[in-house]
């Protein structure tokens, strides 16, 4: 691809706008999944277990069902934002989608 | 029809059925053979993945250790699903945008290093063969039980069938049939758990049926974990849902090995090569959703089943006198996965905490092969029995598939669950089978040894290592190593403390040199396996408290990972940075094609 500087440094300044997004999503994504996977089903399981869902202690629940739950809705919502922040891309960065190589055939 | 007739017709249609799938998709190029021509759609690579995913372990066993071991059981739910967050996040994206074929593909690529790329080669073999060897046992098993076949012609018989579905189709055919599998899997794991969620608790759902109160005679009116956590407290168990209690494991241990279960997931080289396998880096995450949503439906079922397992085994056995033992005890008496030893002369079974005789149960014979019989009719034991009041030996492992028969449910749905049982265990095994083939065709033989081979020959090899990997761990199967068992904890340990932290460095640093990722890699795994070989092999008694920060074997490769992201950094700050065109191919990885 042949760009000239002014489209050269706007390529440059939406990667940079990209990645950083990406990295956010990811760290904040990584964080509920840590809270779910061991705050709630393991260093707070006592103290959860005192509330009740029903007959499931609460602490149970979340290692046995909760967390499982939850970790699919944190990919879904991964898969949801970065489709977004692509989109974000390569208008920012100038690229119609017909400029874009084919997929990749190996 | 009987149990044994409607098992044949339902698992040889199921049987015919991949055979024709891997037919129909065989394939002619090595792109085709490797990563099913990159052109899966994103839903059934989600199935297939969970196919892949699901071994005989997830199918035949995980419901049975939760059943034993209440919320300790919760670190397979838990670290399973959570190593696909792991994986969505971290990993599937961008080794799909580096879009070749295989694990080693990317670490030799990343690190500019056949040296890199030998020991990544040498990990997935290690890996895989350690899993597949106890699939093919997981085939004999359903065999033996429900075709009352021999074990080793069940293994036979399993070998034959992968052996023409992986060399014909390759991972084309591979994947379509693991999504045949998922259905036939998920409908035999789910239509027994509805139906004994609403026998047990009058809901259909049975992962509200087991937070419900029961409706049976005994226990009418009482929530039903209350009633397990009651019974658990009268037989001296440890509580079921309780946490950290004596009998369940400590927090510390609870998290490294849940931790270790996630990350071990995240670097299992065939799970990862599933991403490989679709068109592009936004289907690639779709796929991770779809995987984790397919898993999950299995992964929040089991629970419930092993509630309702425990409180019918218990309210089934338990001071009841056994000449009145129900049909699936005769049945599962055969096979030596369950055996009671009258202690105290009154006919009855008592179960209680405690081991009833120590190790296997092993029949007493007489001269002319048949079981020694004891006062009421039992089979005699030459183990020697415990001073505990305990009388029974159950396997865990029996719980899944007899739990059908345990709830009276009809002999159709008993054959589903072999069936079910089957496909767990085949789709798997062959996973793991083109993890092998393509670590030897592609990684060793076309990278390493002779880069000038051409397509069809590489194909060819291809082939020949899927059949030789095969043949290798039939033998297995049918010769299964005593160590098995333990070795599982090691596949894990192993795929966290080696690939996982390479692979996630590879990405996220462009600085990360091979020297980095080489030191990281041995000694990460070095720590790991000798970690497992002390404590498991060569000193037992040494644990738990010997055990390092109390972390059990099972959760070291969580502490090997932390030692090899150490390693690899400190060794990659004293080195030269990667060539101009690695940093360039990483910068490439990250962001939407350009």
């Amino acid at each position: 691809m042949n760009l000239n500087n002014n489209e050269q440094s706007a390529l440059q300044a939406a990667k940079k706008a990209y990645w950083n997004a990406n990295i956010t999503v990811v760290l904040i994504l990584m964080g509920i999944w840590f809270l779910f996977g061991c705050v709630l089903s393991i260093f707070a399981v006592d103290q959860l277990n005192k509330i009740k869902l029903g007959g499931f202690p609460l602490g149970f629940w979340m290692a046995q069902q909760g967390t499982t739950i939850a970790f699919i809705f944190v990919i879904f919502a991964y898969v949801l934002i970065m489709k977004k922040l692509d989109v974000k891309f390569l208008k920012e960065a100038g690229i119609k989608e017909k400029d874009l190589p084919p997929p990749a055939e190996h | 029809m009987d149990i044994q007739a409607w098992t044949y017709l339902i698992v040889g249609i199921s049987f015919a059925l991949y055979i024709g799938i891997a037919f129909v998709t065989r394939v002619r190029s090595t792109s085709g053979f490797y990563v099913a021509g990159h052109g899966v759609p994103a839903i059934f690579n989600g199935m297939a993945t969970g196919a892949d995913w699901m071994s005989a372990a997830s199918f035949i066993s995980m419901a049975g250790i939760i059943s034993f071991t209440g919320y300790t059981g919760s670190v397979y739910l838990i670290g399973w699903t959570g190593g696909y967050v792991l994986l969505a996040l971290l990993l599937a994206p961008y080794l799909r945008k580096f879009g070749k074929y295989t694990v080693p593909d990317f670490v030799g690529d990343r690190y500019y290093s056949s040296v890199a790329r030998l020991v990544a080669v040498l990990c997935a073999i290690f890996v895989s063969f350690t899993y597949v060897a106890g699939q093919m046992r997981g085939v004999g098993v359903v065999f033996s039980r429900f075709l009352e076949v021999d074990i080793n012609t069940g293994v036979v018989i399993g070998m034959v069938l992968v052996f023409i579905y992986a060399t014909l189709g390759g991972m084309k055919g591979i994947t379509y049939t693991q999504v045949a599998q998922y259905v036939v899997l998920i409908i035999a794991y789910l239509i027994p758990a509805i139906a004994i969620s609403h026998v047990m608790t009058g809901h259909w759902i049975p992962q509200i049926g087991f937070g419900a109160k029961m409706t049976g005679v005994d226990n009418a009116g009482i929530y039903l974990l209350e009633a397990i956590d009651q019974i658990h407290q009268d037989l001296g168990f440890p509580e079921y849902t309780a946490s950290f209690v004596p009998g369940h494991k400590s927090m510390i241990d609870m998290f490294a090995v849940t931790l270790a279960l996630m990350v071990g997931t995240a670097g299992l080289p065939h799970v990862i090569i599933r991403f490989y396998t679709v068109k592009n880096v936004h289907a690639a995450r779709w796929s991770a959703f779809w995987a984790l949503l397919f898993i999950g439906i299995l992964y929040t079922t089991a629970p419930a089943i092993a509630t309702f397992a425990r409180v019918n085994l218990i309210q089934t056995l338990h001071e009841k006198t056994y000449e009145q033992r129900p049909q699936w005890f005769k049945s599962w008496e055969r096979t030596g996965l369950i055996a009671w030893v009258d202690k105290n002369g009154d006919g009855k079974i008592q179960y209680h905490n405690g081991a009833a005789f120590e190790g296997k149960p092993a029949l007493q014979q007489n001269e002319d092969g048949s079981p020694v019989l004891g006062a009421f009719q039992e089979p005699l034991l030459t183990n020697t029995v415990t001073e505990g009041a305990n009388e029974l030996y159950v396997d865990r492992d029996i719980m899944v598939l007899a739990n059908p028969e345990i709830a009276n449910l009809p002999a159709w749905v008993v054959a589903l669950v072999a069936a079910g049982g089957l496909a767990a265990a085949l789709s798997t095994a062959a996973g793991l089978l083109l993890v092998i083939s393509s670590s030897m065709s592609h990684d060793l033989g076309k990278s390493i040894l002779n880069p000038n081979m051409s397509e069809k020959q590489e194909l060819m090899w291809a082939r020949c290592a899927a059949g030789g990997a095969v043949i290798l761990a039939g033998y297995f199967g049918i010769n299964p190593p005593g160590f098995v068992a333990q070795v599982v904890a090691f596949a894990f340990g192993l795929a966290a403390s080696s690939f996982f932290p390479v692979i996630i460095l590879g990405i996220f640093s462009k600085r990360t040199t091979k020297e980095g990722a080489i030191a990281g890699m041995l000694t990460g795994l070095g720590f790991t396996t000798a970690y497992i070989y002390y404590f498991k092999f060569h000193n037992p008694a040494a644990g738990p408290e010997g055990w390092w920060f109390g972390i059990s074997p099972e959760g070291i490769g969580s502490l090997g990972m932390v030692i090899n992201f150490v390693v690899t950094l400190a060794v990659t700050a004293v080195t030269p940075a990667p060539p101009k065109e690695v940093q360039d191919q990483v910068e490439n990885l990250r962001y939407p094609s350009v």
